[in-house]
């Protein structure tokens, strides 16, 4: 049943293609089809590898399917070859199934947009590019995938191009991930100088048999980590996701929540073997996770603009997962990644569905008492918030269990403490942002009032698909407390994981663990309860008290104009010195010298052409006269 | 038999003629038959070479260069001729578009 697997990545290039090539002449409606059902079909044959994958032992895996040798240079080989292990095979499954659901939403959402099929183009491609990153057997695939991803991302940014703020949102987030991606194929070089290959397999191998040492597995590590702290907006490269939401809502949703931006956290776990073995570098991706988890999520707190809050929960849920990964506990890092999928593309989503009732209304201070016009956006949003928060039973609360456990389990109680602080304030962001919107005062512009309206159908449906999964996709990975062996998805994942060590934990451990991020969740909710709904006033009190912290939080620590000043402005005076000296004076010299250097010459040769012929024939006699005595005497 | 002498050094009077004619005269008319001049004084002293090493192949070149001298007196009467249409002169000194 894993025969056909390579061709899930194949069906939306497929697609692409076609929209590229006839998508202008198309009708809309078979534009909309054609991109969802090639996202389906992709899902459908997830589904059967997926299937197929439990029926295979491990001695077989990965399952390696090689398309053809595409570059042979000396001792450098890479080639166009598919792998599909238990780790590819998750990532595939969210990939093309949140993916589906939000190329549905999109339908309705983008119904009016004059890019229409540009949009679903760029859709298309993005999930191919994806896919070719989680089913790349060898890191140099990985990285084509790793920046179609990132060019996908700058392309439906900057989708409303014309919209200044949204081209440089664009353009902001290519340059960071740039910076990024620098390191990341660093990385790969070191490892392609060390090892000679980038097979996934191989590289694990020669790992285990001890061909690269300690120091320079942590080099490696940190190189390739600095290219996931691009991609997966960490600190200190996260800048570029809060403004990425300039694109459309279900971009936000697809690439800037569910995938893309897990990518480095995939690749983590795709080379856990690395990371276990350096051993320190892990420490650095929990102790990056854990203050990114904490500083996104208190930055925020006091965010207005309804996406920000979510592109700020979405840094810190990543950090959460990082958290996971640099523990050693690379399952649950992944079984966050999704989860998170699912119950953060539906707080996009919902959020989106906000905002088209409200004719693009985005401010939070502007919403309120929504709850009876949005009856389906409401209990959605609702799921999706307490599933980020961590109540008991939904799917959140069973993957950030996971990881918390996890990190207490290995003695960095440091990093614990931190995602224990940064739950009580996930729960209350969400739970302010739940409050303003849909309850209190009615806040609305008059004119948004009067075109207020539930979303089409064809949002709505995919919010109710994602509400349900982001209930019930916890359940195939429980903790130990609920009965042995319950862990489905961290024993699936198991063949590619190399656990460094078990989590040993009494039981009463892990209930006490449980409790408290239980309480701490609730506790969030409540103070963002007491703030919001009880007495509406402590927050301005509050500001009007520690004005102070809620500049710094409110301009969220000042880190864009920090950078702006220490590295944009400092480049863009270097650049202009080296304009000044060294492009006018050395290079514009050299340029214009030799042009000059070439007129001086020719206008001297000029004189010997008279335009007389009996001048040219009288040089020509005496030249063969001197030919003729130089080869006489 | 007349020595190989004399056949050359009336070669080289008939290349000297043709080259001191091309250098005096201003038309091209007269200086292309100088170069003809010229060409046949080659012809002879390639001839006489011939002669002397005992190989044909000196005189078989000389039929050739007799049939593409023939074909470039075609083309170059025909160049002055149009040279003459276009500007009414066939003067050297007055054709200088090429002065640098």
């Amino acid at each position: 049943m894993t025969d056909y697997f390579w061709l899930i990545p194949l069906i939306p290039a497929l697609s692409t293609l076609i929209l590229v090539l006839f998508g202008q002449k198309l009708p809309k409606k078979y534009i909309s089809f054609q991109a969802c059902f090639a996202v389906f079909a992709s899902f459908v044959i997830s589904v059967i590898s997926f299937i197929g994958l439990l029926q295979t032992s491990h001695e077989h895996l990965p399952i390696i399917k090689n398309l053809f040798s595409w570059i042979h240079a000396g001792s450098f080989k890479a080639d166009l070859a598919f792998q599909l292990d238990p780790l590819s095979s998750v990532m595939t499954l969210v990939v093309t199934g949140v993916g589906f659901l939000i190329h549905w939403y999109s339908v309705g959402y983008m119904a009016d947009d004059k890019g229409y099929t540009r949009y679903f183009t760029y859709l298309n491609l993005f999930t191919f590019a994806m896919l070719i990153l989680v089913m790349g057997s060898n890191l140099v695939l990985m990285f084509v995938g790793w920046e179609g991803v990132g060019l996908c991302s700058y392309l439906l940014i900057g989708f409303w191009f014309e919209k200044h703020s949204a081209a440089n949102a664009g353009k902001k987030a290519f340059i960071v991930n740039r910076i990024g991606d620098a390191a990341f194929i660093l990385g790969i070089f070191f490892i392609f100088v060390n090892i000679g290959s980038g097979e996934f397999r191989v590289i694990n191998e020669a790992i285990g048999s001890g061909v690269i040492t300690q120091g320079l597995a942590t080099l490696i590590a940190l190189l390739l980590f600095a290219g996931a702290t691009g991609k997966s907006a960490q600190i200190p490269l996260y800048i570029w996701l809060p403004d990425a939401m300039e694109g459309p809502t279900p971009v936000s949703a697809l690439i800037h929540a569910a995938t893309m931006v897990t990518a480095g956290v995939y690749m983590v776990a795709r080379m856990n073997v690395l990371f276990t073995f350096s051993g320190s570098a892990g420490s650095i991706v929990a102790i990056i996770g854990a203050v990114t988890a904490v500083f996104a999520a208190s930055m925020a707190l006091t965010q207005n603009d309804i996406k920000r809050v979510l592109a700020y929960s979405t840094i810190s849920q990543i950090g959460y997962m990082f958290i996971g990964c640099g523990v050693g506990a690379y399952a649950a890092g992944m079984f966050h990644l999704y989860t998170h999928a699912f119950f953060k593309s539906l707080l996009f989503l919902a959020a989106g569905s906000v905002m088209h009732a409200l004719s693009g209304e985005l401010n939070m201070q502007k919403m309120g008492g929504l709850r009876k016009y949005l009856p389906l956006t409401y209990p959605t949003f609702l799921v999706g918030a307490i599933a980020i928060a961590g109540i008991p039973f939904l799917s959140g609360f069973f993957s950030k269990d996971a990881i918390l456990t996890s990190a207490y389990a290995s003695g960095q109680y440091f990093v614990w403490a931190l995602g224990i602080f940064g739950a009580v304030l996930t729960a209350f962001y969400m739970f302010r942002l739940i409050f303003l919107t849909f309850f209190g005062n009615e806040r609305l512009e008059p004119e948004a009032k009067k075109h207020l309206h539930e979303s089409p159908r064809s949002m709505t449906i995919p919010l109710v698909f994602l509400a349900f999964f982001s209930v019930v996709a916890g359940y195939v990975g429980l903790p130990v407390v609920a009965g042995k062996n319950l862990d489905f998805f961290g024993r699936f994942l198991e063949p590619v994981i190399h656990q460094a060590h078990e989590a040993h934990l009494s039981l009463g451990t892990e209930w006490l663990l449980i409790l408290i991020s239980v309480a701490v969740a609730v506790t969030g909710i409540f103070i963002a309860w007491v703030f919001y709904i009880k007495n509406p006033n402590i927050p301005h009190n509050l500001v009007r008290k520690f004005p102070g912290p809620y500049k710094l939080l409110f301009n969220k620590y000042y880190v864009d104009e920090i950078y702006n000043t220490l590295f944009v402005n400092s480049t863009i005076k270097g650049s202009e010195i080296v304009y000044d000296h060294f492009d006018l004076k050395v290079i514009d010299g050299a340029v214009n010298g030799s042009a000059k250097a070439t007129n001086f010459f020719g206008k001297i040769l000029s004189y010997f052409q008279t335009g007389f012929i009996k001048d040219y024939a009288l040089i020509f006699l005496l030249g063969a006269i001197l030919l003729l005595g130089y080869l006489l005497f | 038999m007349i020595p190989y002498n004399y056949f050359l050094i009336l070669s080289i009077i008939l290349f000297v003629l043709g080259a001191i004619a091309f250098f005096v005269k201003r038309d091209l008319i007269t200086q292309f038959m100088a170069i003809e001049i010229m060409f046949n004084a080659a012809n002879l002293a390639f001839l006489t070479f011939a002669k002397a090493a005992n190989s044909l192949d000196g005189q078989i070149i000389v039929f050739f260069v007799i049939t593409v001298a023939a074909a470039e007196a075609a083309v170059g009467l025909a160049i002055i001729l149009l040279i003459y249409r276009r500007k009414k002169t066939i003067k050297t000194e007055d054709i200088r578009t090429m002065k640098g």
